[in-house]
């Protein structure tokens, strides 16, 4: 038998991922509805009035985004891992690390990549003037895939633990907190006419650096919760 | 080929465990002595600050708790990356051990810096950037503890812990830098920093002293945790029963 | 210098003397708390061996 490539490797499992993702369609609609749900709570708590939204939009935006992509990120490996998929990954002598990025990969553009869809229509609700809706689609495009990479660790450590999902938010955040920082700003100064490439390409770095060695964090996490 | 034949005895429990306790007296002693020294220098013998008159002295068990709070996670790091290159239990042991030491040096460096900002700042908290990064260091601390107690299987606990100390040691410059970056950008003109008073001599080595003592002190409560860390990892050996008979 | 002086601490006492007793107690709290993790491991040990024995 011909020993399956890297790239024909990644492209089947990338494609099985989409395949079941689009099978429980709620599990990608679900984030986006909170999205759309938390920033419809802030006007109602703040103020209607589209100064005041003006001046909270990039925070709002950014933290409802990143609650929404937490919410997901608990369900990367959890039904691979309960049905054994994740133990036949591991033994496939596949490098886990290309594995595991790939998977990171498929996980964003099932939960992330819908946030960064919804985000022009979420951002002029809050009064975002349209020439910062680029600046709010790139930094969010960047943003979210911080968190799929990062999370994946995450998510890899907390394999099979009763109750996880709290546990990763206290393992995820402090380390998304720098992204949300670049990432809030640069909205911030895109609002206020402000050219906000220095956040972005700063947003951009990270994003690399955690598309890189995330992976290889998350195999060493997964062969640990495999054990 | 000496020096590793040294260190596996080294690292073997029987024999760590008789050094921990062996050492621990000559780190607690120094400790006690410098930390003392430390105080009466401290507040007796330095000068009151010109600018902060007093209140300065804060910086006393401010500034020392901030350097253990950063020194004990770099520990904990440096011994899980150990631990996980050469699957060293005795690492594991170690980053165990300094967890809880270090989220308690974390909240003192928080308390005391909130303390310190009120006469100073005219509140009990301020987004300074270096408060700002001890609260996200003190999470981090908070998420590798809660990660070890909720696995229950001890080995899976340690690897797990290991990885995640490893990833937030990386992670803690970047961390670091855009707290900073965010709170000059934010800072308003109404905020005067605390610290950086100009240091004399008698002002300075109180809180040198009191740094290295919190160090030493540090390295004696280590001891007692890793002796306690050799026993709950030792599962039924002759050594054990000799230990415990005695 | 007296030593109600130094205990006003030129009028920072309220915040400096809580600042103090409060790494104090941090010190204090972790030799101890480092003691009894100690004692109760090896009370735990002690009760493991001695179920063995009993058993064997």
């Amino acid at each position: 038998m011909q020993p399956t490539g890297l790239l024909a490797a990644g492209r089947l499992l990338y494609a099985r991922d989409l395949k079941l993702a689009f099978r429980r369609w709620e599990q990608i609609t679900q984030p986006v509805v909170f999205f759309l749900m938390v920033t419809t709570l802030f006007p109602l708590a703040l103020s209607p009035e589209t100064g005041q939204l003006r001046q909270v939009a990039a925070g709002v935006l950014w933290v409802a985004a990143l609650l929404s992509a937490l919410l997901a990120l608990e369900f990367m490996f959890r039904s691979d891992y309960e049905d054994g998929t994740l133990e036949q990954l591991v033994l496939s002598g596949q490098p886990l690390w290309w594995l595991a990025l790939i998977k990171a990969l498929a996980h964003w553009t099932v939960s992330g990549l819908p946030l960064v869809l919804a985000a022009p229509i979420v951002a002029l609700s809050l009064a975002i003037p349209t020439e910062a809706l680029g600046t709010v689609v790139v930094s969010l495009f960047l943003g979210t895939a911080i968190l799929s990479f990062l999370g994946a660790v995450g998510a890899g450590l907390t394999l099979g633990i009763r109750r996880g999902s709290v546990l990763l938010s206290l393992l995820v955040l402090p380390l998304a907190m720098p992204a949300l920082i670049f990432g809030a700003r640069a909205v911030d100064m895109a609002v206020m006419g402000d050219v906000s490439r220095g956040p972005l390409l700063l947003l951009g770095a990270m994003c690399i650096l955690s598309v890189t060695l995330g992976p290889f964090a998350t195999s060493a996490a997964l062969k640990v919760s495999m054990e | 080929m000496a020096t590793w034949t040294w260190f596996h005895k080294l690292a073997s429990p029987p024999h760590f465990y008789r050094i921990a306790g062996m050492l621990m007296p000559w780190f607690a002693w120094p400790a006690a002595i410098l930390i003392i020294a430390a105080l009466y220098g401290g507040l007796v013998l330095a000068p009151p600050d010109y600018q902060q008159g007093e209140g300065f002295r804060m910086v006393y068990v401010h500034a020392p708790s901030a350097w253990m709070s950063m020194f004990i996670y770099a520990t904990m790091a440096i011994a899980s990356a150990i631990a996980l290159i050469w699957r060293m239990k005795l690492a594991h042991a170690v980053a165990a051990a300094a967890a809880p030491v270090g989220a308690w040096f974390t909240f003192a460096a928080l308390a005391t810096g909130s303390l310190w900002g009120k006469p100073m700042w005219g509140t009990w908290w301020v987004w300074d950037a270096r408060l700002t990064s001890e609260l996200i260091l003190l999470f981090l601390y908070l998420g590798f503890m809660a990660l070890r107690s909720s696995i229950e299987d001890p080995q899976r606990a340690d690897r797990a812990s290991a990885v995640l100390a490893v990833v937030g040691v990386i992670n803690l410059p970047i961390i670091h830098y855009s707290v900073y970056w965010w709170n000059t950008l934010h800072q308003g003109a109404t905020i005067t920093k605390i610290g950086k008073p100009s240091i004399t001599m008698d002002m300075l080595w109180p809180l040198l002293a009191m740094m290295l003592g919190f160090t030493l002190y540090f390295g004696a409560v280590l001891m007692i945790r890793l002796r306690a860390e050799v026993i709950r990892r030792e599962r039924n050996a002759a050594w054990l029963r000799e230990e415990l008979a005695r | 210098m007296s030593l109600s002086d130094f205990l006003h601490m030129g009028g920072y006492a309220g915040y400096l003397w809580p600042a103090f007793g409060l790494t104090l107690f941090v010190l204090v709290y972790n030799i101890w708390s480092a003691r009894r993790s100690l004692a109760e491991a090896r009370r735990a040990a002690a009760r493991r061996i001695q179920m063995e024995e009993n058993r064997s």
